[in-house]
């Protein structure tokens, strides 16, 4: 059981994260703790996506040398290499996840103008009240 | 293989986008030259559609391969016929909803236009790019685009709007967010992501638990986007108070699309065989369809609110479509992908028409609604139209759809569907009948009449035309659907049904 946890590190790593964040999205009350929550599930994600580009012994996607001369490439060995494709996805990911937090503060923002609470039960019992 | 490329399929997500980016300095330019620049951009982007769609038919599906990047190392739009189909329902509905929207915008959100059709055109293009795309990560930051936008438009509302928005914020971005990490598990053990070579490549991984999670966290991603009950939680509020053209909209596209893209990854990325035999996802998914067809329905039934009521009955369409698409065979096929289009049009009417008596009188409820065919008489007449698809009463589409799925479900032996499927039906006529008898008819003796309604006082007050107009179009619409089904069926969608679902 131990060691399946230390060889599958970044899986239990990522499900302990998610499940903070989704913790926090569903039992807490305060908005603002709820959009924290949803950062941390998004970023348990793109943590572990990154985490599946890491290989034992390799180094950073660079070919040092390039084209020699002639035009020729040198022959590269793929497992000296990490994978930099997961990385440049996440990059995305990370923007996407920027926009998200950006217009769920800004829903915040004007939720709290209108209504002067960002409690949750505060705020149906306004609804209720104030339609 | 015969490749077959054109650049028209990119024109038709670029243009909005661009357009979208254009917006707030033409304002500064000139204020009343947003509207047209806007108009102008969805008309192209359907002239586009169209073009596109006559290419498919023509010669087949057309490949675009971005900067000129051969999959799957480049990310490639691919047209097949399901997606040109699906090019013509969004080019179509956002241009007459984008027509509907001038005046009722003005009234709702005056002095705002420019930043509202800036979002409005960028959510165009979240959709086209969603069903053009055939790189899975692509797919993601289109579904990302798409959701972002419906939040802004839904919170455009105000007030509980604001609140239902951000509710659907944290439940879309948990979809996204799982539609991400199976595209991760995927990624992990193929190494790719283009959507042909991933299905070339997955059949040896059938065994592996890594495509099995993979699987599943994309299935759910995506039936949280689509609100498949029992994930249904944020579309009624979302729906009901979003402004009247921004509820059409969403209502009409966001969800239909997310079906769509289920349709793809569960049997182009996927075979067939793996969603229906290696794990059931399909029988699964045709009971929860069945379950949502049912509870929709009935809490449909419960809602005072119109608005709400035409979300609650959307709860139970997309049960439809998930129920013939989860039945595995060409009829179930054929009728829910049918579906998504028909449903496309009459839930966008009947949601334009609720816009437009809330625009002329400021009526919500149910019980508000009567005189309603003497003070808007059109309007009226397109509700009943779009009420009677609903219920699925020939010669409409919802007839010919409903009639797919009850076929497929006789012919994959599943009596319990065919039960549901006409329970449902019932309920929806339930629903529907009760808000047209408060349209057309007397009260009953003794009934109460709703104050500030004096009978004989009535007088004919019907909308604009640029908000009649769409309304009208995509009524006649739904009856074309249904006379033309043939052709639609025989054209797009049976060329497209996966082999393993057509014996």
């Amino acid at each position: 059981m131990l060691d399946f946890a230390i060889g599958h590190f970044n899986t239990v790593t990522y499900i302990l994260l998610m499940m903070i964040g989704f913790h926090a999205m569903t039992s807490k009350t305060n908005l603002v703790k709820k959009v924290v929550g949803m950062n941390i599930f998004q970023w348990s994600i793109i943590l572990f996506i990154v985490s599946l580009a890491a290989k034992q012994g390799a180094t950073i996607p660079i070919v040092l040398g390039g084209h020699d001369d002639h035009g020729v490439a040198p022959i590269l060995e793929a497992s000296q290499y990490v994978n930099p494709l997961p990385h440049v996805l996440m990059l995305t990911a990370i923007v996407v996840g920027l926009a998200t937090t950006g217009v769920a503060l800004a829903l915040l923002l004007r939720i709290y103008k209108r209504y002067g609470t960002l409690e949750e039960d505060e705020l149906l019992e306004k609804i209720q009240t104030s339609g | 293989m015969n490749i077959h490329q054109s650049a028209i399929p990119v024109l038709i997500v670029i243009v909005p986008l661009l357009t979208a980016l254009a917006l707030p300095v033409v304002e500064l330019w000139k204020r009343s030259a947003v509207f047209p620049l806007t108009l102008a951009a969805l008309a192209f982007s359907f002239g586009a559609s169209v073009v596109t769609a006559r290419e498919v038919l023509a010669n087949g599906p057309i490949d675009y391969y971005m900067g000129g990047w051969e999959p799957p190392w480049g990310i490639a739009f691919r047209i097949d016929h399901l997606s040109a189909l699906m090019l013509l329902l969004l080019g179509c509905i956002t241009l007459l909803v984008g027509i509907y929207s001038k005046r009722s915008i003005l009234k709702e959100l005056p002095e705002k236009e420019a930043p509202f059709y800036s979002v409005y055109l960028l959510l165009v293009t979240g959709l086209t790019g969603l069903v053009s795309t055939a790189d899975m990560f692509n797919l993601y930051v289109f579904l990302e685009i798409a959701s972002l936008t419906s939040y802004a438009l839904i919170s455009v509302g105000g007030g509980v709007a604001v609140v239902s928005a951000f509710r659907y914020v944290i439940l879309g971005t948990v979809g996204a967010a799982f539609y991400l990490l199976g595209v991760g598990y995927l990624y992990s053990v193929t190494g790719s992501l283009n959507m042909a070579d991933l299905a070339s490549i997955l059949p040896d991984l059938y065994e592996s638990n890594v495509v099995l999670v993979g699987f599943a966290f994309l299935v759910i991603g995506l039936s949280i986007k689509m609100a498949l009950f029992p994930m249904h939680a944020w579309l009624p509020g979302a729906y009901s108070n979003a402004p009247s053209a921004v509820s059409a909209l969403i209502a009409a596209t966001t969800t239909k699309v997310a079906a769509y893209v289920l349709i793809r990854v569960m049997y182009f990325v996927f075979e067939p065989r793996f969603s229906i035999d290696t794990i059931p996802v399909t029988m699964l998914l045709s009971w929860m369809g069945a379950i949502a067809m049912v509870l929709g329905s009935l809490m449909a039934i419960a809602q005072s609110d119109l608005k709400r009521m035409l979300a609650y009955s959307s709860v139970a369409q997309i049960g439809y479509i998930v129920l013939g698409v989860g039945m595995a065979n060409a009829m179930g096929f054929t009728g829910g992908f049918l579906h998504i289009v028909n449903h496309a049009f009459m839930k966008g009417g009947l949601f334009l028409v609720a816009g437009a008596i809330i625009y002329r009188t400021g009526i919500r409820e149910i019980r508000g609604l009567r005189h309603l065919s003497v003070r808007m008489p059109w309007t009226a007449a397109t509700f009943v139209v779009c009420a009677l698809a609903m219920i699925g009463i020939p010669p409409t589409g919802g007839f010919f759809s409903k009639l797919y799925l009850i076929l497929g479900a006789i012919a994959a032996n599943h009596w319990a569907f065919v039960a549901v499927i006409l329970v449902s039906s019932v309920l929806g006529l339930t629903y529907m009948v009760n808000v047209v008898r408060y349209m057309y008819f007397a009260p009953a003796e003794g009934e109460a009449i709703p104050a500030g309604i004096t009978p004989g006082a009535v007088v004919r007050e019907e909308v604009p035309l640029t908000m009649l107009a769409p309304m009208l179009i995509l009524a006649v619409g739904v009856i074309l659907l249904g006379l033309f089904n043939g052709e639609i069926v025989s054209q797009f969608i049976d060329p497209s049904i996966p082999e393993r679902l057509a014996r």
